[in-house]
C-alpha cells in the first residue's frame, strides 16, 4: 500500500516557501491566508459598486425624473437594472465571497489548527473562477442591450426571452457569472468541509471547534445541498434563450412557476447561507468581550442543525399567491415559522452570554451587539410575511424589502463588521483606531435604521417593489416624503463608511502593530504571530486541550485559558 | 528540519474521499433538480409518453449495460494497483475509457437520429428535458474521461496512487448511478 | 410611525378584517418579544459592564438546568408561533381556499403594460359576441361578491387591490383567479405587484365600486341594448 498523498504538503514545496516571489506569493498563491485577501479584495470592490448602484435609484424615488447629478434621469429600464443589480451584486459578489471566501477561508484551517485547506490549489482555483464570473458580471454592464433587468429573482418569461426587457448579452452574461460564482463557492465549499473534518489539529475534536467554523460549515453545507437545482433551473433558462427550449415556455408544455420553485429551493437557504457565518462571528466576539463562554454550546449546535434543516422546507412562502395550489400555502407557512424557533434561540443564547458576563465595548462587541438588536427585529419582521394570508397584502411590497434589509444588513454587514474589526489585526498584522470604529458603528447604525424603518410603513401603505416611478400612485403621494428621507438617510448611510475606509487605509500604511493576541482571546488563531507565517503553525502542529470559550474559569489567575497546550519553551 | 504534516483520516477516510462524496452531493442536488422537474412535469403533461416513444430503447440499453461494464472496469482497476499490477490497470483503465468513449459515441448517434427526424431541444418541453439531462450527463461522462486518461497516460507514481484511482472510480460510478436513474425515465417512462 | 395598523390603506373588503386581524396578532405579540428581548438585552448591557474588581461568572449554559432559561421562552415561542398559524389558516381558507358563487365574473389579463378587464355581457359567458373590454378599469356593485378569472398575455404580472387586500399573481399559460366582495362604494387603485418590465411602474388601474343603482346605470351605459332585459329580472 503506497503511503497517503500529502494534499500538497510535500517537503519540497514546503521548504520553497520563504522565497516566494511577488507573483507566486500574491497573485498566483495557495495559501489560504492570501486567497481569503483576493476574495476580500473583490467583495470590498463589489460593495462600492453595489452600493453605488443605489444612488441612482435612490434619487430617482425621492426626486423622480429629475437629474441625478453625473448620471442624468433614470430611465425605467435603467431603473430595473439598477434594481436588479443591487440585488445579485450584494447577494453573490459581496456578501457570498467576504462572508465564506474571505473569513471562511481565512477562519477555517486557524482555528482548527490546519496549516492550510485539504485541497489548497482547488483553492487557487476557485478564487480565480470568482475573478472570472466577476469579469462577466462586470462586462455584463456594457453590452448592448444593457444589463440584466429583471430582477435579482430573475423570474420568465420576462427573463426568457429578449423582447420582454430588452437585455440580450447582458441577461445571458448575468447567468453566466452565476453560474461561474457557484462553481466557485462549490469548489471552496468542499475544501471548508473537508478541511473541518480531516485536517484538525491534535486534540481538536469536533466538539472543541469553535462556533464561527460550525457556522461555516453549516452555511457551506447549506449552499452546497440547495445549489444544485437552481443550476439545473439557470441551465434551463440559458437553453430557453439561446436554442429555444420550452421549459419555461407556456403553450408547448413548459411551466414558469418551474423556475419559481427552483430558483427558491436555493434562494430561500441562501439567505441562511448568509446569516450564519455572521452569527459564527458574533458567537466568536460575545465571549471574548463578556469574558464568558458562549451560552449553550451544544445547543447552539443543535438550534443551528435545526435552521439548516428547516432551512429546505419553506421555500414556497416567497410564492404563496404565485399560482399555486392553495393548499400548499398552510403546510409551508408552518414549517416558515417554525424556523423561527432555531434562530430564536441563538439569538437567546447570545444574549444569555451577556447575563453576569464582564462587557466591554470595543467595536468588534459594537457591531455584534448591533447585529443583535437589529436581527431580533428582522427576524420578527418575518413573521408577517411568513403568514400566508397577510402575506397576500405583503408580498411584492416595500414590507418585503424593509425585512431582508434589516435581516441581510444586521448579518452580513454588522456581522461582518464584528468579524473584520474583530480579525483585522490577526489578518493584517495592525490595529485599528478605536475611536474612527465606535464613530464608524454608530453613524452607521442611525443611518441605517433611518434609511430602512420606515420602508415597512410605505410597503403597508401600498407601495410595490420595484417602483421605477412612485408619480403615478395616487395613493404613495401622502407619503412620499417617506421616499425622500430614506434617500437622504441611505446617502448618509454610505457616507457613515468613509470613517471605516480611512480607518482601514491608515491602519494598513500607519497602524501599530498587531499584538499575537490583542483581545486576550483563547481561540488557536490568537496564539500565533499577526498576520500567522505561511503553513500557520512552524515545525509543531498545535495540540489542542480544551475548548475554545474558556473564560473566567474560576481559581485561574487569568480570565482566559488558551485552547492550545503552552508551547515547552515559554511562548 | 521536517515541517509536522497532517493527516488525520476522518473514520478512515482521506481527505481526497471526503472531498469528492461533498461534490457528489451536490452534484446529487444538481440532477435531482432537473429529475425532480422532470417528474413533475411528467405526472401532469400530455403527450410526453408519445414524445418518448421515439427514442431508441435498443440504444438506451445499450448504453446501460456499457456504462454498468465500465464501472465493473473500472473497479478492476483499482484491484489492480492495489495489489501492484501496473499492466493490468493501464488495461482495465483504458477498457474504462474506451467504454466511455463508446457510449458518447452512441449518444451521438442517437442525437443525430433524432434530430433528423425533426425532434430538436426546441420541439417541446420532453425533448428539452431529454437533450439538457442526456446533455449535461454526457458533459459529466466526458470529464470522467478526461480524468481517467490522465490517469492513464501519466508516469508519476504520485500521481496515479490507489487513492486517486479510487476517488474517480467513485465519480464514474456516480455518473454510472445518475444514467441508471435516467434511462428509465426518459425512454421506458 | 409605529402603530403599523394605521398605515394601511382603508379595508373595503369582506375578508380585509380577516387579514388585517392575524396582521394585528402578529405585530402585538411580536412587539411583546421585541419589548422583552430588547429590554432584557439592554439591561444586561448596563448591568454587566466592565467593571474594576468585578469578574465574569463561569456559566456554560450546557447543563439542562441553565439551559431551562432558554427552553422555556423557546416554548413560548412555539406556542405562539402555532397559535398564529391557527389563526391564519381560516383566513387563508376564506380568501384563497374556496370563492363563494358570484354573479358577476370578470377576466383581468396582465398586459406588459396594460390591465385589460372583460366583461361577459348580460348573456354571462364570455367568448360572445355582447364581451366587453376594458382597459386599466374594473367596475362591481357594492355588497356582490364577484370572481376574478385572471391571465397573463405575455410575462407574470400580478394583480394587487390594496384596498381589498387582494393579490394574486398572473401567470402565463395558466389560469389563477380570486374573487372579493367590496364593502364601500368609491374609487380604489389597483397595482402591479411583480417585476414584469419596463412600465411595471405605469401599470396602475381603478377598481370603481359603484352603489346598486349607480352600477345598473353603468352596465345600462355599456351594454344598452339589454336595458330591457335587465328591467324585467330583478336584480
Amino acid at each position: 500500500m503506497s503511503p497517503l498523498p500529502q494534499s500538497g504538503m510535500s517537503a519540497p514545496h514546503a521548504a520553497g516557501h520563504g522565497e516566494a516571489g511577488f507573483w507566486r506569493a500574491y497573485v498566483f498563491s495557495t495559501d489560504h491566508k492570501t486567497i481569503a485577501k483576493q476574495y476580500l479584495a473583490w467583495g470590498l470592490f463589489w460593495t462600492v459598486v453595489g452600493g453605488l448602484l443605489t444612488v441612482p435609484m435612490r434619487w430617482q424615488l425621492a426626486w423622480p425624473g429629475s437629474d441625478v447629478p453625473g448620471w442624468g434621469v433614470v430611465g425605467a429600464s435603467e431603473y430595473n437594472v439598477l434594481v436588479t443589480m443591487h440585488g445579485t451584486i450584494m447577494v453573490f459578489f459581496v456578501a457570498m465571497p467576504i462572508l465564506l471566501g474571505a473569513f471562511g477561508n481565512f477562519l477555517i484551517p486557524l482555528m482548527v489548527g490546519a496549516r492550510d485547506m485539504a485541497f489548497p490549489r482547488l483553492n487557487m482555483l476557485s478564487i480565480w473562477v470568482f475573478g472570472l464570473a466577476s469579469l462577466v458580471l462586470l462586462v455584463s454592464f456594457f453590452v448592448p442591450g444593457g444589463a440584466a433587468s429583471a430582477g435579482w429573482t430573475g423570474y420568465p418569461p420576462l427573463s426568457g426571452k429578449v423582447e420582454y426587457t430588452g437585455s440580450n448579452w447582458g441577461l445571458t452574461l448575468w447567468l453566466l457569472a452565476h453560474a461561474l460564482e457557484f462553481a466557485a463557492f462549490l469548489m471552496g465549499g468542499v475544501n471548508f468541509l473537508t478541511t473541518a473534518l480531516t485536517l484538525r489539529a491534535p486534540g481538536m475534536t469536533l466538539m472543541r471547534m469553535p462556533l464561527a467554523v460550525w457556522h461555516q460549515l453549516a452555511a457551506t453545507l447549506i449552499f452546497l445541498l440547495s445549489v444544485g437545482p437552481l443550476i439545473a433551473g439557470a441551465v434551463m433558462l440559458l437553453l430557453d434563450r439561446l436554442i429555444g427550449t420550452r421549459f419555461y415556455v407556456p403553450g408547448s408544455g413548459g411551466d414558469p412557476l418551474l423556475w419559481q420553485h427552483l430558483f427558491w429551493f436555493f434562494g430561500h437557504p441562501e439567505v441562511y447561507v448568509l446569516l450564519l457565518p455572521p452569527v459564527g462571528f458574533v458567537c466568536e466576539v460575545l465571549p471574548v468581550f463578556s469574558r464568558k463562554p458562549i451560552f449553550g454550546y451544544r445547543w447552539i449546535l443543535w438550534a443551528t442543525g435545526g435552521v439548516v434543516g428547516l432551512s429546505f422546507i419553506v421555500w414556497a412562502h416567497h410564492m404563496f399567491v404565485s399560482g399555486m395550489d392553495p393548499r400548499l400555502a398552510m403546510p409551508f407557512s408552518i414549517s416558515t415559522i417554525l424556523i423561527s424557533v432555531p434562530v430564536a434561540w441563538v439569538l437567546f443564547a447570545m444574549i444569555a452570554t451577556l447575563w453576569r458576563g464582564s462587557i466591554s465595548f470595543e467595536t468588534p462587541m459594537l457591531f455584534a451587539l448591533g447585529f443583535i438588536a437589529m436581527f431580533v427585529f428582522g427576524g420578527l419582521t418575518g413573521i408577517f410575511n411568513g403568514s400566508a394570508p397577510v402575506d397576500i397584502y405583503l408580498r411584492g411590497t416595500y414590507f418585503v424589502v424593509a425585512h431582508f434589509h434589516y435581516t441581510l444588513f444586521s448579518s452580513t454587514v454588522f456581522g461582518a463588521f464584528a468579524g473584520f474589526y474583530y480579525w483585522f489585526p490577526k489578518m493584517f498584522g495592525r490595529m485599528l483606531s478605536e475611536p474612527l470604529g465606535k464613530l464608524h458603528f454608530w453613524l452607521t447604525v442611525v443611518f441605517f435604521n433611518l434609511t430602512f424603518f420606515l420602508m415597512h410603513n410605505i410597503g403597508l401603505a401600498g407601495m410595490a417593489r420595484r417602483t421605477a416611478d412612485p408619480r403615478p400612485f395616487e395613493m404613495l403621494q401622502p407619503h412620499q416624503w417617506i421616499n425622500e428621507w430614506a434617500t437622504v438617510a441611505s446617502f448618509l448611510l454610505l457616507a457613515a463608511q468613509i470613517p471605516f475606509v480611512v480607518n482601514v487605509i491608515r491602519s494598513l500604511v500607519a497602524g501599530a502593530p498587531a499584538p499575537v493576541n490583542p483581545w486576550q482571546a483563547s481561540t488557536l488563531e490568537w496564539s500565533v504571530a499577526s498576520p500567522p507565517p505561511h503553513l500557520n503553525w512552524g515545525e509543531a502542529l498545535p495540540v489542542v486541550e480544551r475548548g475554545p470559550y474558556e473564560y473566567s474559569v474560576p481559581g485561574e489567575s487569568q480570565d482566559w485559558l488558551p485552547q492550545r497546550r503552552p508551547l515547552a519553551t515559554g511562548a | 528540519m521536517a515541517i509536522q504534516v497532517q493527516e488525520q483520516p476522518f473514520y478512515g477516510l482521506t481527505p481526497a474521499k471526503v472531498g469528492i462524496w461533498w461534490f457528489l452531493a451536490s452534484e446529487i442536488m444538481l440532477f435531482g433538480g432537473f429529475i425532480a422537474s422532470f417528474v413533475v412535469f411528467r405526472l401532469g403533461a400530455t403527450g410526453w409518453a408519445e414524445a418518448a416513444r421515439h427514442l431508441n430503447v435498443t440504444i438506451g440499453i445499450v448504453n446501460t449495460l456499457i456504462l454498468l461494464t465500465s464501472s465493473l472496469t473500472i473497479v478492476l482497476a483499482l484491484a489492480a494497483i492495489q495489489r501492484g499490477d501496473e499492466a493490468a490497470l493501464r488495461r482495465f483503465l483504458g477498457l474504462t475509457i474506451l467504454l466511455g468513449c463508446a457510449f458518447l459515441g452512441f449518444k451521438v448517434i442517437e442525437y443525430t437520429g433524432e434530430l433528423r427526424a425533426g425532434y430538436a431541444p426546441w420541439t417541446g418541453t420532453f425533448w428539452s428535458f431529454y437533450y439538457a439531462m442526456t446533455g449535461l450527463h454526457a458533459l459529466h461522462v466526458l470529464g470522467g474521461i478526461v480524468v481517467n486518461v490522465v490517469l492513464l497516460v501519466t508516469t508519476e507514481w504520485r500521481r496515479r496512487s490507489p487513492h486517486r484511482i479510487e476517488v474517480a472510480g467513485l465519480y464514474w460510478h456516480f455518473v454510472d448511478i445518475v444514467w441508471i436513474f435516467l434511462f428509465p425515465l426518459l425512454y421506458l417512462a | 410611525m409605529v402603530n403599523w395598523m394605521r398605515w394601511f390603506p382603508e379595508n373595503v373588503s369582506t375578508y380585509g378584517g380577516d387579514v388585517d386581524s392575524v396582521f394585528a396578532l402578529i405585530y402585538w405579540v411580536g412587539l411583546v418579544w421585541f419589548v422583552i428581548t430588547l429590554g432584557t438585552f439592554g439591561v444586561f448591557l448596563v448591568l454587566y459592564r466592565r467593571r474594576q474588581g468585578r469578574r465574569a461568572f463561569y456559566i456554560t449554559g450546557e447543563p439542562l438546568r441553565q439551559a431551562t432559561w432558554i427552553l422555556v421562552p423557546i416554548a413560548v415561542v412555539l406556542l405562539l408561533d402555532l397559535w398564529i398559524d391557527w389563526r391564519g389558516a381560516p383566513a387563508w381558507a376564506k380568501v384563497k381556499g374556496q370563492s363563494p358563487p358570484a354573479e358577476l365574473t370578470i377576466q383581468v389579463t396582465g398586459r406588459q403594460f396594460v390591465w385589460e378587464v372583460v366583461y361577459p355581457g348580460p348573456d354571462g359567458k364570455f367568448g360572445t359576441g355582447d364581451d366587453r373590454q376594458f382597459s386599466n378599469e374594473i367596475h362591481v356593485p357594492v355588497g356582490r361578491p364577484v370572481r376574478l378569472v385572471l391571465k397573463a398575455g405575455d410575462v407574470v404580472h400580478s394583480l394587487f387591490a390594496p384596498n381589498l387586500r387582494f393579490k394574486q399573481d398572473m401567470v402565463p399559460g395558466r389560469l389563477t383567479g380570486g374573487w372579493f366582495e367590496a364593502t364601500k362604494p368609491g374609487k380604489y387603485e389597483l397595482l402591479c405587484a411583480e417585476l414584469c418590465g419596463i412600465s411595471h411602474s405605469l401599470m396602475n388601474g381603478w377598481l370603481y365600486v359603484h352603489p346598486p343603482e349607480e352600477y345598473q346605470a353603468w352596465v345600462k351605459q355599456q351594454w344598452p341594448a339589454a336595458r330591457a332585459a335587465a328591467e324585467r329580472s330583478p336584480r
